[in-house]
């Protein structure tokens, strides 16, 4: 299952802004779990891209379509493989990884497809999360995941750690990453990955292969 | 040019026969032969065409709409036989989601056609009788062939869309593999790369009726006066099913009984559904050529636009610079998403400008005629946003 997690947005949200400040003027773009066509918009509007996306919820595909993107129905887990090599200059997956059935797969697919891979996704390494965790020993719900575990669309959630050692065993190298706090505001990017790992709600990654597959 | 002497043979006062030969569209008539896939030749030969909106100046707002099976060139004006609206007036025409302000719109009758375009029905020059069963098999290539020719004689190097449905929705497929630097964008919709097995199986009693009629006459019924009525019928009462979905049926007439409250214990239309069959199959026969529905439903299970690119349908598309939106229906079962997501696939693997909308209806394969908001939405939507990109001015009102 994809699903994009955020409710239709008038406002840019930061993660996407960091995302467009990521991407190079008129990039060949790939969004996948595009959600409403918000980032593609950002990207088409801001930079001019040449961009695609890839949705499973019927309804947000049609709307993107309707508004002029150039989106089709789909699922990260399946249809990334019918994509060639280097097919885009950014294969983009925002906030959507940790509802994919096989997130290596998907991280694989995404470093095949695009030359780089732009990877945003909520932190289980924040210190709310550990905190409720362990006090009540129970599966921490937190403003940024709302849904108790039996409703949740997340099937492998991860922190900013496990994500950095999945992108060392698919051999990327992390060109940049970023890590915003619950109010939103971007964390130093001086500060260590074992704070930004406790004090980030959300993480962006930009990914480059490192050799031949 | 035209060498046909469309008087030489009147075959009567017939609608449907005077519109086979002297169509109330524009005609272009070709001299110069079209080689078929079959291997052999159509000279000379016509096409019926309709048009609606305007060229503009750097000829690069006209739009192809392709028609189905049954469907003819009369897409957004009253139908010159049966006096009904055109068959995508919903789509097509001033402010619609094909928007005539500001697109120029051609519908060619396809060649095996009935409505104008050189089809059986049609006088062959060279015996002065219909073609009957001597007209050649076609392919929907060929019906695509035919219509460069008349792009070309219309001075339009690109079209700015291919946009058909069905069967019209394969003549898309073909333009883009055999022509993609002449298709800016292109719309196929509930459609597919190949026709199935089960579809050919269809077709294939459609035909068995239309020849089981004694007055189909081995094809040569036009020259005897006979017109194969009851074949023609069966053919597109059991096709008609196939175009509507189980749930449709059952909302649009459920066990209900046709003017009567009681069963009649006979074999008369008892039911609402079969009085509402019996009703569209003799309604087709009116405006319909019985060897053309030979020839065409032949020609759409020739389709299979894979097997003409080495097995790998991607390959059909190998450098395509044609943008797609791919539309298809959830309770279509004749041409079912999987099939549209077949050709998605294709497109995806050699990184095509590919958007792909599956509709929610339970119209079955007929929802692309129909009152489908999410359709026009889609449609209007991708066509704008193209037309931005393409340069193409904005609607002029008034």
């Amino acid at each position: 299952m994809l699903r994009s997690q955020q409710p239709l947005q008038t406002t840019a949200r930061v993660d996407h802004l960091l995302i467009a400040e990521m991407v190079a003027e008129g990039a060949r773009v790939l969004d996948v779990g595009c959600g409403d066509g918000a980032l593609l918009q950002l990207l088409t509007d801001t930079k001019g891209v040449d961009g695609r996306g890839i949705e499973i919820e019927r309804e947000r595909v049609n709307a993107c379509v309707a508004r002029g993107l150039s989106v089709i129905q789909g699922d990260a887990d399946q249809d990334l493989d019918d994509y060639p090599d280097d097919a885009f200059d950014y294969a983009i997956l925002s906030l959507t990884i940790q509802a994919t059935l096989r997130p290596k797969a998907v991280l694989e697919n995404l470093l095949r497809i695009g030359r780089r891979a732009i990877v945003s996704f909520p932190n289980f390494g924040h210190w709310q999360v550990r905190t409720r965790l362990l006090l009540t020993g129970r599966m921490p719900q937190t403003e940024n995941l709302p849904e108790p575990w039996y409703e949740s669309p997340n099937a492998h959630l991860c922190t900013i750690r496990d994500f950095a050692e999945l992108c060392a065993k698919v051999n990327a190298s992390v060109e940049r990453s970023a890590a915003f706090n619950s109010s939103g505001r971007q964390l130093s990017t001086r500060v260590p990955l074992t704070v930004q790992n406790i004090f980030g709600e959300k993480a962006v990654f930009l990914l480059k292969r490192r050799s031949a597959y | 040019m035209n060498t046909v002497n469309p008087q030489e043979f009147d075959l009567g006062a017939e609608p449907r026969v005077s519109e086979a030969q002297r169509p109330s569209s524009q005609t272009m008539h070709f001299d110069e032969p079209l080689v078929l896939d079959c291997g052999q030749t159509l000279a000379p030969f016509s096409q019926a065409y309709q048009t609606y909106g305007e060229l503009n100046a750097d000829k690069s707002n006209a739009i192809l709409v392709c028609h189905a099976l049954t469907g003819d060139q009369h897409v957004a004006n009253p139908h010159p036989v049966t006096g009904k609206p055109g068959w995508w007036e919903t789509m097509v025409g001033p402010g619609k989601p094909i928007d005539t302000n500001r697109f120029f719109v051609i519908c060619p009758n396809i060649i095996g056609g009935c409505m104008g375009s050189t089809g059986p029905a049609s006088v062959n020059p060279k015996t002065g009788k219909p073609y009957g069963l001597s007209f050649p098999v076609i392919t929907i290539g060929d019906m695509v062939d035919a219509q460069v020719r008349l792009i070309d004689r219309l001075g339009i190097d690109q079209l700015f869309s291919v946009i058909g449905g069905s069967m019209g929705g394969m003549q898309v497929l073909e333009w883009a593999a055999r022509h993609t630097e002449r298709v800016f964008t292109a719309v196929p919709i509930a459609t597919a790369a190949w026709h199935s097995s089960q579809n050919i199986a269809f077709h294939e009693v459609g035909r068995q009726a239309v020849m089981a009629d004694p007055d189909w006459c081995g094809g040569r019924y036009l020259e005897l006066g006979r017109v194969p009525r009851r074949g023609l019928a069966v053919a597109r009462m059991a096709a008609h099913i196939t175009y509507l979905s189980e749930e449709a049926l059952h909302r649009k007439f459920g066990r209900n009984l046709q003017d009567r409250t009681a069963r009649s214990f006979s074999f008369s239309a008892d039911f609402q559904v079969e009085s509402y069959l019996r009703h569209q199959g003799i309604s087709f026969v009116d405006r319909f050529d019985a060897n053309s529905y030979l020839y065409i439903t032949r020609a759409m299970d020739y389709f299979d636009l894979a097997a003409e690119h080495g097995d790998v349908l991607a390959n059909a598309f190998k450098g395509t610079k044609t943008r797609f939106c791919v539309v298809s229906f959830t309770s279509d079962w004749l041409y079912p998403t999987r099939e549209s997501k077949e050709i998605v696939q294709a497109l995806n693997a050699v990184a095509a400008n590919v958007s792909f909308v599956e509709i929610e209806s339970d119209k079955g394969h007929d929802a692309f005629l129909l009152d489908e908001p999410e359709l026009f939405a889609t449609v209007r939507g991708f066509i704008n946003s193209a037309a931005a990109k393409r340069g193409i001015a904005p609607a002029h009102v008034g």
